[in-house]
């Protein structure tokens, strides 16, 4: 086992959403390489408990990549250094003793700082809400089986459903711009038989909330993809675009007859 | 206390469908009257909640997560068992439900199986028709993979996210609900008490874990699905978070505890690295399909790197021990085999707690790419983890704790011993028995809030007046909400030295050794006394930051592990007097020459609901004689 590092870090302290905040600088010692990034700073914060002092704020859950809680900027980049990998993955190993590692929270106009490197995500949620779904309650549908879908659509639109929510696109695009996350919602469904009755309302309901929610636009950075710890792919907004376009050229405002009987 | 199971009458396969047309319904414009609140988002809360609101209720969802898409249920691996027969190979609803029986080790109810078994199939429709991409077979059919516990192939997956596809479909369902204004949700809410009046659920008390607000909600019915309390150990697969307060605090109310002691090991987990260590990660079981388990025959090659110990120095223990299902015994049955082995020194690892799971002949006979084809997420993950290739180097693994197949004891109604209070998923006791089948807690989850509690809530609400709903400002809802700023109060009065983390530790090392894999009495009599001294300096030396009225993690955690220091104790003492090894309970008294487990069925073939009596008193154990009507009782053996 290699040895124990020793590290500085320079944290994002913020009270809450309506004071300022700045870095505070604080030592990390005797750090095993071993040790999750969150563990590492599991035991700053049990140090700065003992010590009387407010410990750090971080979102946190499953700590094993899936539940797409965890959302820091570790040195400039969502999620640290190693490609394709959540915070709570990343090990200490991928340091090196010396090291100074700075702590940011995501940052976007839509995802307001709650308190330190812990943000209010919702927006994400209310995306969803508007048309991310299809409109299916809960009943007696056909047998599964009576529907094949071909297995490359079944497994592009699996690559899209893996997205975890966790926002690292955001946080990485220049415009802070959603159209990652939201163009793999939109693709997942869009690629399925069973997504198609409402594929151009989705994406104009969709695409309306993630302009009210403040998101920027997309502008081809390509930063989002690089950040993804799930590997969306960029494709999926060249989908969600083209789909977009069809959905606006042929829009017409819903007409409705009378009652029946 | 009366504990009345409420099973229809009727042969098995008949009591549902019967229970469905007795079951009075709501009139449909008198539905918008009821409010039902539930707590939890999962697999099992968020098909509920989502399910109640298109039926016409009022529903308000509390999680503590962000948003309601990250409950726990998505960190599920392997996949969703359904006997759709889909392969031809003989199976039905009669063979999932004897496996699930079986599984359980004859300790779950009949007739919640049966029903479980029955619905199975809904499930998979349900979830297609959402857009749930479950995995597919060139000809656009659905694919099926075989599990632990079967001899058909009935499990239905999406790589190995099958948790997370599932719990996304129900999310969508509830966002959906959400977006018609059809659900209130509360995210980054936690739920600390339950509003108890006259005997009646009518309402929760919870803490908003931003503003720190203590907030009162009243309803016409609580369905908890807060899941399983599996963190009692400290060292868990579960997330951080999860925890079980709200089935404690259910319990202090007067809600029985079923069968604390059910508790299942995961054999294939991750090792700890060292004392820093937050949580364990499982490595998926399908991984023994094609890994060779073994540890050194001599304890002095325990230091040498794999490479170096040669074949005849190797044993391949659960080879040698089962020689027909081989690596693939049940979960218990390798977690206990794993543990013995490393008592005996035999362990690998920086801390001789661990065992290798060896690919190296599958990769020879197979090629690397088909392993890579059916395991490269897995070995990414652990690469990831370990900083070691698995196709270079045999994984180390090790038993954790994963899941609990105790809660709260529920009717055939999913409703506790608190009337209005029901229970949902992985919190509630009554389908798993004393051992969960993999891929049966997804089915569970889902058939709770889709297709059982939609049908049994109404029948409760139909014999409730429409708007006599408690008042919010009712001296009694105000009582329970000073109760909770009471509690809350004192953990900051403490002002000690330790942070709530060092008491869970504590706590979990004292689960972990006493009532972990193998039980004894005199083990469990030990940790009956070293959990009372913990919770003691708990109460005197902990030590929380700052206020309640703002973001605090350290208090929640305070919260939760004050109350796992009493549900470890609850669990010690029903794993006491269960006299018996049945399932993932395995008392050491009671096993064959060879290490096999030895039932009771004379004086244990029942369910333990343990009754409240008080701080400071003893709980008192009652029992819900357990009949096979439609099983023979018999005798699990898998070699």
């Amino acid at each position: 086992m290699s040895k124990h590092l020793n590290l500085t870090l320079h944290v994002w302290r913020q009270k809450n959403a309506n004071c300022d905040g700045k870095f505070v600088e604080y030592p990390a010692e005797n750090v095993s390489p071993d040790m999750s990034f969150l563990e590492m700073l599991d035991i700053v914060n049990e140090g700065l408990i003992r010590k009387g002092e407010d410990p750090i704020a971080f979102d946190h859950d499953c700590r094993e990549g899936i539940c797409g809680t965890c959302s820091m900027v570790i040195n400039g980049r969502p999620h640290g250094p190693k490609e394709r990998t959540t915070t709570c993955q990343l090990h200490m190993r991928s340091f090196k003793d010396g090291e100074s590692i700075t702590l940011e929270p995501w940052r976007a106009e839509a995802f307001p700082v709650l308190k330190d490197l812990m943000v209010d995500r919702g927006a994400l949620d209310r995306i969803i809400a508007a048309g991310g779904f299809i409109s299916v309650p809960t009943s007696s549908p056909q047998d599964a089986n009576a529907l094949p879908i071909r297995k490359e659509d079944a497994e592009l639109s699996m690559d899209a459903a893996a997205c975890i929510g966790c926002g690292a696109c955001v946080a990485a695009c220049p415009n802070a711009s959603a159209m990652l996350f939201v163009s793999a919602k939109i693709s997942q469904l869009a690629l399925l038989p069973q997504g198609q009755p409402e594929r151009y309302t989705r994406v104009r309901d969709m695409v309306a909330q993630m302009d009210a929610e403040q998101f920027g636009t997309c502008t081809n950075h390509g930063e989002c993809e690089i950040a993804c710890p799930k590997g969306i792919k960029m494709e999926n907004i060249a989908r969600m675009n083209r789909d977009y376009i069809k959905a606006s050229l042929t829009y017409r405002p819903a007409t409705f007859g009378g009652g029946a009987g | 206390m009366e504990l009345n199971s409420r099973i229809p009458d009727g042969p098995i396969e008949q009591k549902w469908d019967k229970h469905k047309f007795d079951l009075k319904l709501v009139n449909p414009a008198n539905k918008r009257k009821y409010k039902v609140l539930v707590v939890g988002s999962g697999l099992a809360g968020g098909a509920a909640a989502a399910s109640l609101a298109e039926l016409g209720y009022e529903v308000e969802c509390f999680c503590y997560q962000d948003s309601p898409r990250r409950a726990h249920s998505i960190a599920a691996q392997g996949g969703i068992n359904a006997a759709k027969n889909y392969h031809n190979d003989g199976d039905s609803v009669r063979r999932l439900f004897y496996d699930t029986v079986k599984g359980g080790d004859f300790r779950a109810r009949e007739a919640n199986v049966h029903r479980l078994a029955e619905v199975s199939n809904n499930i998979i429709d349900q979830c297609v028709a959402q857009g749930v991409p479950f995995a597919r077979e060139y000809g656009g059919l659905l694919d099926n993979r075989s599990f632990g516990g079967a001899q058909v192939s009935r499990t239905f997956y999406a790589r190995g996210q099958t948790g997370q596809q599932l719990l996304l479909g129900a999310y969508q369902a509830l966002e959906r609900q959400i977006g018609l204004g059809a659900v209130k949700m509360f995210p980054r809410h936690e739920m600390l008490e339950v509003i108890v009046v006259d005997g009646v659920a009518k309402g929760i008390v919870t803490r908003n874990m931003v503003t720190g607000q203590v907030e009162s909600h009243v309803a016409d019915a609580v369905c908890l699905a807060t899941g399983g309390y599996g963190n009692v150990f400290y060292l868990s697969t579960n997330a951080k978070g999860c925890n079980g307060t709200a089935i404690w605090r259910a319990y202090k109310k007067g809600a029985a505890f079923a069968n604390p002691c059910y508790t299942q090991i995961h054999p294939t987990c991750i090792p700890v690295t060292g004392d820093h260590q937050s949580k364990l990660t499982l490595m998926s079981e399908s991984l023994r399909n094609d890994g060779r388990i073994w540890v050194p025959k001599r304890k002095e090659d325990t230091g040498k790197p794999a490479s170096q110990i040669a074949e005849e120095d190797r044993d391949y223990y659960l080879e040698r021990k089962y020689p027909s299902y081989g690596n693939l015994a049940p979960r218990d049955i390798s977690s206990r085999a794993a543990k013995q082995a490393c008592d005996e020194g035999r362990g690998i690892g920086g801390t001789g707690r661990g065992v290798y799971l060896d690919f190296e002949d599958s990769i020879k006979r197979l090629g690397q790419n088909k392993i890579e084809e059916r395991y490269g997420n897995l070995f990414e993950m652990y690469e990831r983890i370990t900083d070691e290739n698995p196709y270079k180097t045999p994984m180390r693994i090790y038993p954790a704790s994963h899941y609990t197949m105790g809660g709260l004891w529920v009717d055939y109604d999913l409703m506790s011993t608190i009337p209005g209070l029901f229970v949902l998923g992985e919190a509630n006791f009554s389908d798993h028995g004393a051992n969960r089948l993999g891929a049966s807690a997804l089915m569970q989850g889902l058939a709770d809030g889709y297709f059982v509690i939609p049908y049994t809530i109404g029948g409760y609400l139909a014999s409730i007046k429409p708007g006599s709903r408690i008042k919010v400002d009712d001296p009694a809802v105000k009582a329970t909400e000073q109760s909770v700023s009471e509690q809350i109060n004192r953990l900051f009065s403490i002002q000690g030295k330790q942070t709530p983390d060092y008491f869970h530790r504590e706590l979990g090392k004292v689960m972990w050794e006493y009532s972990g894999m193998g039980r004894t009495e005199a083990g469990l009599k030990k940790a009956l006394e070293l959990i009372p001294q913990i919770r003691e300096e708990f109460w005197h030396n902990l030590r929380l930051p700052g206020s309640g009225e703002e973001v605090n993690q350290s208090l929640e955690m305070a919260g939760r592990v004050a109350d796992f220091l009493e549900i470890g104790e609850l669990l010690c003492l029903d794993a006491l007097n269960r006299r018996e090894s049945c399932g993932a309970h395995f008392r050491e008294e009671w096993q064959t020459g060879d290490g096999e487990a030895v039932r009771d069925d004379e004086n244990f073939c029942h369910v333990a609901a343990w009754e409240y009596k008080g701080d400071g008193s003893a709980p008192v154990r009652h029992t819900e004689a357990l009949t096979f009507e439609s099983l023979h009782l018999a005798t699990r053996n898998y070699k």
